[in-house]
């Protein structure tokens, strides 16, 4: 258990550090949600209506962007060799190491979402509903982001082929994260039936993203 | 202690590195792996790691604990140093003492032992080449496993730097470790050969 935590806590201070990442993403986030407002023009009801769905894509290309170093990285200075070796399971500091990136890269993002939502006109109880969303739903992308994140991890520039791998996969995840954050906004449907479905697709990744990612970490090394 | 392999046959890119390659090594020896660029040294010890899957033959330990696999309790020093510039000297060595596990020593101690215990909060960023090296070396020291697999350990270390590398060998020898090393240069140290054969 040592490992993993110091694992966890070796990420987090590198992306806290200086050319670490963690605020690339909130600052990309700032800056997508911030231009919304001038391209789309000052009608308030269509920006309340757009908001989740802004909000929601902000923090998917926010959370891409940084994913794909959670490996490369690790790969180029040779760290990925004694972590495969090491004596905690790969499994287990593959998840390590997406929560430390969703605890550097997504709770950030989280936080900044009332802020941004008053660009957007989102009143509080919107903004509650989004963030909360966003709470549930980026654990997720994190995830499943991690398994495109560790195909790529041989591959130069990798980049865009983990947003081609990855993107599709984070499609129900958006559905359901804009469809519930719409329902607690303007109904009619209920805030419960899109807000479950969200959670299980996040527990389902969970699961399934550290296997998938140690699998072809495996694999992949050379 | 008894490490040794058997028949091991090596595929790279679908081009064959070595096949049939046997070795051994017993506790408090070195083997020095030697051959021309391209002979497949560093793969064999990536191979011993675990990083690579053998396409045929096999890598023994005997006399290991049971319950732990060789890569386990090896260490693999490899080219590249597995260190975090944005990190300082000691969290860099702490952090792999905390993740690799097993009995662990004094990170403040092993720095020192290295060389480096006037360093310890420089961002590794700022290190030389000769310093980097010697971060890792310190590695070796603060966990301690049977199993060194080094892959050119001596390269960009200055003589005190291999001097003192001799002596962290020596210590390693003594207490019933292996020494697995590729190398040109040689270690300053009595070792059993193993040549690789040109590329084939």
């Amino acid at each position: 258990m040592t490992g993993l935590a110091a694992l966890i806590r070796r990420d987090i201070r590198i992306a806290l550090r200086v050319g670490g990442g963690a605020l690339i993403g909130v600052l990309f986030f700032l800056t997508v949600t911030v231009l919304m407002p001038f391209a789309i023009g000052p009608d308030l009801p269509l920006l309340t209506r757009l908001g989740p769905a802004i909000l929601w894509l902000g923090a998917l290309l926010a959370s891409l962007l940084t994913l794909d170093r959670l490996f490369t990285a690790d790969h180029e200075d040779g760290s990925l060799d004694l972590i495969v070796m090491g004596r905690t399971p790969l499994e287990l500091a593959c998840a390590a190491k997406a929560l430390a990136h969703w605890l550097a890269a997504g709770v950030p993002l989280i936080v900044a979402t009332p802020v941004l939502g008053l660009l957007l006109n989102l009143d509080a109880s919107a903004t509650s509903a989004v963030a909360l969303t966003l709470l549930v739903g980026t654990p997720a992308l994190t995830f499943t982001g991690m398994i495109g994140a560790a195909l790529a991890v041989t591959l130069h520039r990798g980049g865009l082929l983990l947003a081609v791998l990855v993107l599709p996969l984070s499609i129900p995840v958006l559905i359901f994260g804009v469809a519930a954050s719409q329902a607690a906004i303007t109904g009619p449907l209920s805030f419960g039936t899109p807000f479950s479905i969200l959670c299980a697709l996040s527990l389902v990744s969970l699961v399934v993203g550290p296997f998938a990612a140690a699998a072809s970490l495996r694999h992949g090394l050379d | 202690m008894r490490l040794s392999g058997r028949q091991i046959d090596c595929i790279r890119g679908g081009r064959g590195v070595f096949s049939g390659l046997d070795f051994e090594a017993s506790s408090g020896e070195v083997l020095a792996v030697v051959g021309p660029n391209g002979s497949g040294k560093t793969s064999l010890l990536r191979l011993i790691a675990g990083l690579l899957v053998p396409a045929g033959g096999s890598v023994i330990l005997e006399g290991g604990e049971a319950e732990l696999t060789l890569p386990e309790q090896a260490h693999y020093l490899g080219h590249r140093d597995a260190l975090k510039p944005a990190l300082s000297v000691h969290e860099n060595l702490s952090f792999w003492r905390d993740f690799l596990g097993g009995k662990a020593g004094d990170v403040g101690q092993s720095l020192a032992a290295v060389g480096l215990g006037h360093a310890t909060h420089l961002p590794a960023a700022f290190l030389s080449a000769g310093q980097r090296r010697r971060l890792s070396i310190a590695r070796l020291l603060v966990v301690r496993r049977p199993v060194w697999l080094l892959d050119e350990p001596t390269s960009a270390l200055d003589t005190a730097g291999q001097t003192l590398f001799v002596g962290v060998m020596r210590d390693h020898l003594a207490s019933g470790g292996i020494v697995i090393a590729a190398t040109h240069a040689p270690l300053g140290i009595e070792t059993r050969e193993l040549r690789m054969g040109g590329a084939t």
